[in-house]
């Protein structure tokens, strides 16, 4: 059986990816798919304890994280698609009338 | 691996969380099938219908008390008068943009039952004794307030508003998430009573707690963002400003408050943790204090100094949270009370002076408000006055409970930082009063002011007054709220 903190540094590398990939591409779609990598490198360390800790919560957790990523990105796209049509593009940069 | 078993529910408990969500849900499919365009009111005023009904309904739960769903939400004193503020929040919300929708040119059905769903949210997140039950509460609300903050379609400041604020939400969300895992891993539960248990099993596994301490900061993270504590500020100022106003003002009482609140519940169940949380979110309380008040000082847009105003007022409350074991609780509830009335007040003014196409929101079209509308101009400067902490108001009285339980509870120095920065934030209240009395129109700026904004102005206005000036009542029903929060 794989150790569990094998899971644990594997799901924290990605977390870590996903945390910079937000921080520094400038296209929403992979804004989006950095926000996903985080919330499922959550994912694989609730269900690394679940399997060690013999408990059922973590793996319930999981499939509320799931569905509340996917309601998360059905709202994004189609927000990306209204400032499209508006602005014809998907970089976050070019979209910043506001100030801040 | 133990098989999953399907726990006793008592439904009695989630009564007004049902009939808001039901009711919302109900209200899509009526408002698509039988409402028709134009007529768009009637879907406002079955909203708020169904909010007072989930009001009326929580009344005889007042002496009930009790958890649901294998512990995961409760039912106490606290959270039902949490309800009713989040009810009443919604409802006025509802109120101001019946005319304001049309008025923009943005009359979608969807925004009334969009906000009974954030409300939902705003319930279950003060229900909730499970960091399962709090992460859904958050995100039925943000996911409901992204919409709705990009809801002025196809105007890109509103669009653009609503990405930065779900790009940001949803990083926010990745931090809560990985810290719920990491807390999960380090005591094996979700549930607050599951976590305190084991805290009070010390010494730890030193693997164990530094798993703990990890994701405790994450969720605290998590908590910042979305109460827009500082450093994690930074999306509030130009999410307020891109939002329909009416979003603006829901968002600025309504995810602050209900994200307050489960902090509150979280750090109480969490006693144990306490050498932890609070230097933390001292050094946060006295940043927010600091810098959301000084940020609102530049500010010559009234919407954007709402939002500076908003960030510091959490920097308050904080305060509040963080002696809740004493009294801070009270006069937690005091201040949310207090500060939401007053707040969507000053929106409702601010909505009032808000022409089709253009943004009134500078300060200097508030010049000369008071030879022009006396009344609205008496009512903004009331709320001006209930935010800065001037008695006899809402905000003096809330302000003074949630200081002198901090002083009490030995946090002098963020009560000193809580008292220069009141006096800072006077500056800016008042110059706005100054403006209305005392100066000038530039230029012509036509208030319209219709019934639900009437309506709203009022009931804000005259609730600031009577908390402040008799704030006996609202103190002992606030007191007899929380006997039963015993973590």
């Amino acid at each position: 059986m794989v150790p569990t903190s094998y899971y644990i540094m594997l799901s924290a590398a990605l977390f870590a990816i996903g945390v910079l990939g937000v921080l520094i591409r400038r296209n929403a779609l992979v804004v989006f798919m950095s926000v996903e990598l985080m919330l499922n490198a959550a994912n694989l360390v609730l269900v690394a304890f679940a399997r060690e800790r013999l408990s059922i919560d973590g793996q319930v957790l999981v499939f509320f994280v799931i569905t509340v990523a996917a309601a998360e990105v059905a709202v994004g796209l189609a927000l990306l698609v209204a400032i499209f049509r508006t602005k014809h593009t998907a970089d976050v940069d070019e979209v910043s009338t506001l100030r801040g | 691996m133990e098989s999953l078993q399907i726990p006793p529910v008592d439904l009695r408990l989630l009564t007004p969380l049902l009939i808001v969500v039901g009711w919302a849900g109900a209200l899509l499919l009526i408002d698509v099938f039988f409402v028709p365009d134009g007529r768009k009111k009637i879907t406002g005023y079955l909203a708020i219908a169904g909010l007072a009904v989930a009001g009326l309904a929580g009344i005889p739960l007042w002496n009930l008390s009790g958890s649901t769903f294998s512990g995961m939400l409760v039912l106490d004193r606290y959270s039902l008068a949490l309800t009713w503020i989040f009810l009443i929040a919604g409802a006025l919300s509802i109120a101001v943009a019946l005319d304001y929708l049309p008025r923009h040119a943005i009359e979608q059905g969807e925004y009334y039952p969009l906000i009974m769903f954030a409300v939902g949210g705003m319930i279950l997140m003060a229900q909730s004794a499970d960091l399962i039950t709090l992460f859904l509460g958050i995100e039925l609300l943000s996911i409901t307030l992204y919409i709705l903050t990009g809801f002025a379609y196809p105007r890109v400041a509103s669009e653009e508003a609503g990405m930065k604020y779900l790009v940001l939400g949803a990083f926010a969300a990745g931090f809560f998430v990985y810290g719920i895992a990491l807390i999960f891993g380090a005591t094996g539960a979700t549930s607050l009573a599951g976590i305190a248990a084991y805290l009070g099993r010390q010494p730890f596994a030193p693997q164990e707690e530094t798993l703990f301490l990890a994701g405790a900061s994450l969720v605290l993270i998590g908590f910042s963002f979305k109460i827009a504590l500082v450093p994690f500020h930074m999306w509030t100022p130009d999410v307020y400003e891109g939002s329909p106003t009416p979003v603006a003002a829901f968002m600025s009482v309504g995810t602050k408050g209900a994200a307050l609140a489960a902090l509150l519940r979280v750090t109480l169940a969490l006693e144990e943790a306490q050498t932890f949380w609070l230097p933390i979110l001292a050094v946060l309380a006295a940043a927010t204090m600091i810098l959301g008040n000084l940020g609102a000082l530049g500010q010559s847009n009234l919407k954007r100094m709402l939002a500076y105003s908003s960030i510091g007022h959490a920097g308050y409350i904080l305060l509040g949270i963080m002696v809740a074991a004493e009294r801070g609780a009270e006069a937690f509830l005091f201040y949310i009370l207090a500060y939401t009335l007053t707040n969507l007040g000053a929106f409702g003014v601010l909505i009032a002076l808000e022409q089709r196409g253009e943004a009134a929101w500078s300060i200097d079209d508030f010049a000369g408000l008071y030879q022009r509308r006396p009344l609205l101009a008496v009512a903004m400067a009331l709320f001006m006055f209930s935010l800065a902490g001037v008695p006899p108001t809402a905000g003096f009285m809330g302000k003074f409970f949630i200081f002198t339980a901090a002083y009490a509870g030995g946090l002098g120095w963020l009560v000193l930082i809580g008292v220069l920065t009141s006096a800072i934030a006077a500056y800016y209240y008042l110059r706005v009063v100054v403006k209305m009395f005392m100066q000038e129109p530039v230029r012509e700026v036509r208030p319209e002011l219709t019934r639900g904004l009437n309506t709203e102005i009022l009931i804000a206005g005259v609730a600031t007054l009577i908390l402040g000036l008799l704030p006996t009542p609202i103190v002992l029903l606030v007191e007899r709220s929380l006997v039963a929060l015993g973590g």
